[in-house]
This record gives C-alpha cells, sequence and structure tokens, in this order.
C-alpha cells in the first residue's frame, strides 16, 4: 500500500494529483503533522511501515527519478530494488536496534520551529499575514535545515520555491557539507 | 492586565482568559484543563492515569492560576507565542518521539484527500505501508 502526503496546501497540491490520478490514498497535510510526528525536514522522505504499524525503514530519502535523485546522491534503481525486496520479503528484516540508529534524533530547537510554523500557519489562515510571516521566519532561523518550514512557506510568503531564495539554501546545505537530510544506506 | 488568548493545541484552537504579569501569561487551572485536557489536583496535573507534581516548581502556579511557559515547560511542550496577536501553539511533548523510538510504532495521523475525506494510517494495519512526503515545493 501506497500512501502519499502532500506537505502543502491543497490548493498547491491539486493540479498535481489531479494529473497524477492515483488509486492509492493521496492525502494533504497543510498544518505539517508529518514533520511534528516523524520529524521530517523535507520532501521527499519516504518511511517503510510494516504490517503490524512498525516503522521497518525510517525517514528516508527517496526519489523516483535520476534527475532528482542525483542532488541528494541516491541510486533510484538500488533503491527501488530495496523497496521491492522488502515487498516481497525477500530482504532480511533489520534489528530494533539497527532502525533505531537510522532515526534522525530531534532537537528543542526544531520542534519549538515546528510550533512557530504552526502558529504562523494559523495566522495565515485567519488572514493576518504579516505575523504569520514574522513566525515562519522565527521557525526558519530556529531550524536552518528544515526545508520544509523554510522552502515550504514560500508559497505562502510570495516567494518563489524554485527561485533565488531556494537556490540560496540548496547552496548553503552544499556549502555545510551536506550533513543532513541524508538517504540511508541502501544495504 | 487581562486579554484573551487562542491557544492552539497543536491547531485545535481554544479561547482562554489570561492575566499577565512581569512574569508571563497566567492562564485559570479550569481553562488549562479545557484547552489541554489536563486537571489540576491535590497530587499535580492530571490528565487520565498520569499526575505530574506542581508542587515546588518555582513560578509555575500562583493563586490557582498556571504560567503559560511553565505549563509547557511541566508538560515538555515546545511552546511559540505571539502576545501581539493573542495567540500561543503548543506543538506535541518531546517525550512522544521518544516513544516512537522506543517503540518504532509509526505515529498514527489522519488527514484528508483533496475531496476532504479523512483518512488514518492506523486503517491501513495489516498491509505493509510506503509512506511518501512530497510537496509543489
Amino acid at each position: 500500500m501506497v500512501i502519499t502526503v502532500a506537505v502543502d496546501r491543497a490548493y498547491d497540491a491539486r493540479s498535481w494529483i489531479e494529473r497524477a490520478n492515483p488509486t492509492h490514498p493521496s492525502l494533504i497535510d497543510e498544518h505539517h503533522r508529518l514533520g511534528e510526528l516523524y520529524n521530517m525536514v523535507n520532501v521527499p522522505t519516504v518511511v517503510w511501515i510494516d504490517e503490524t504499524g512498525r516503522i521497518t525503514r525510517p525517514n528516508d530519502v527517496a526519489f523516483t527519478t535520476d534527475k532528482g535523485g542525483r542532488y541528494a546522491n541516491v541510486s533510484t534503481d538500488e533503491q527501488m530494488a530495496l523497496l521491492r525486496g522488502w515487498v516481497r520479503g525477500s530482504l532480511p528484516p533489520p534489528s530494533d536496534d539497527d532502525i533505531r540508529k537510522r532515526v534522525t534524533p530531534l532537537s528543542a530547537d526544531s520542534q519549538l520551529a515546528r510550533a512557530h510554523f504552526g502558529l504562523g500557519w494559523w495566522l495565515h489562515q485567519e488572514g493576518r499575514f504579516g505575523a504569520a510571516q514574522d513566525q515562519f521566519s522565527i521557525g526558519g532561523e530556529l531550524a536552518p535545515d528544515d526545508f520544509m518550514i523554510r522552502r515550504g512557506t514560500m508559497p505562502l510568503r510570495g516567494s518563489d520555491p524554485f527561485g533565488p531564495e531556494f537556490v540560496e539554501m540548496v547552496t548553503e546545505w552544499l556549502g555545510r557539507g551536506h550533513t543532513y537530510y541524508l538517504p540511508l544506506p541502501v544495504e | 492586565m487581562m486579554a484573551s488568548l487562542v491557544l492552539l493545541d497543536v491547531g485545535q484552537p481554544t479561547e482562554v482568559e489570561t492575566t499577565t504579569d512581569v512574569s508571563g501569561v497566567w492562564i485559570s487551572a479550569a481553562e488549562v484543563q479545557v484547552a489541554f485536557g489536563w486537571e489540576l489536583k491535590p497530587e499535580g496535573l492530571c490528565r487520565d492515569a498520569i499526575c505530574i507534581p506542581v508542587d515546588g516548581r518555582s513560578g509555575l502556579m500562583s493563586d490557582g492560576r498556571m504560567n503559560l511557559e511553565g505549563l509547557a515547560d511541566l508538560l515538555g511542550r515546545p511552546l511559540a507565542h505571539s502576545r501581539e496577536e493573542g495567540v500561543a501553539y503548543m506543538g506535541p511533548p518531546q517525550d512522544l518521539f521518544n516513544q516512537t523510538i522506543r517503540t518504532l510504532e509509526a505515529p498514527d495521523f489522519i488527514l484528508p484527500d483533496l475531496e476532504g475525506r479523512l483518512h488514518s494510517l492506523s486503517e491501513y494495519r495489516g498491509s505493509k505501508v510506503l509512506l511518501v512526503a512530497w510537496a509543489s515545493w
């Protein structure tokens, strides 16, 4: 079962979903609940969850095309082979400790940044745009590595999420040695 | 000084009356219960089978009212507060994520699809789930 979640406004996600016309559940997460619950900082992020509801492979960076995968040094073929192995049951299950080692630790600043995003989102919905932007800025300063907050709010702030602000973010990201939003090892 | 405040409990709003002084914003214990479901009892602040002692916590209680920042600290929850806008957001407790690491149980969520139909992760229990977060941005 695939469940996709757009960390987006329904307004922004609608045309993509309608064009893809998926048969799987295709959900909308305007409030960034996945960020809060799973400590996600960017998209695309995937999580493998087994039949009992347990996490088998925590937050992983995965792309469906090599074009996207090149950004994060991800081989989509290798990832797909691994995923097929898990689905078909031919992959040896990792130990709980191995799974835990792959979980990105949660920092207090990250969660506080998400609270500022939550406050900003509420203010934005109320039409208090200036105050909302202030909260998004605080969130971005607290968690500079959080693309969900910094890039995800660009459409709300009237900034192009593929424009100069994003290019600056990626340059920063690469300049810091690409030490976060890392793909898990394919093994 | 009295003022109303919208308290967002992980996004769910409740409007409460507050008083403000130099040490912060204060909310009655009764309104804390309405907003967050935690009840002040002789043994502490309680919800379900859990009670967190409040005695000895400096700056938390005053005349039956609770300090907002002290409350967030007591519950281990991040707090974002805008006095100018009269609104505060309390995120999920830090321990929720620690619990996820302990149990490896995938946190459940309920989210809408484009038509507004609600789906929970738990309703797909029994199948392997590939959860994919994406965005247009």
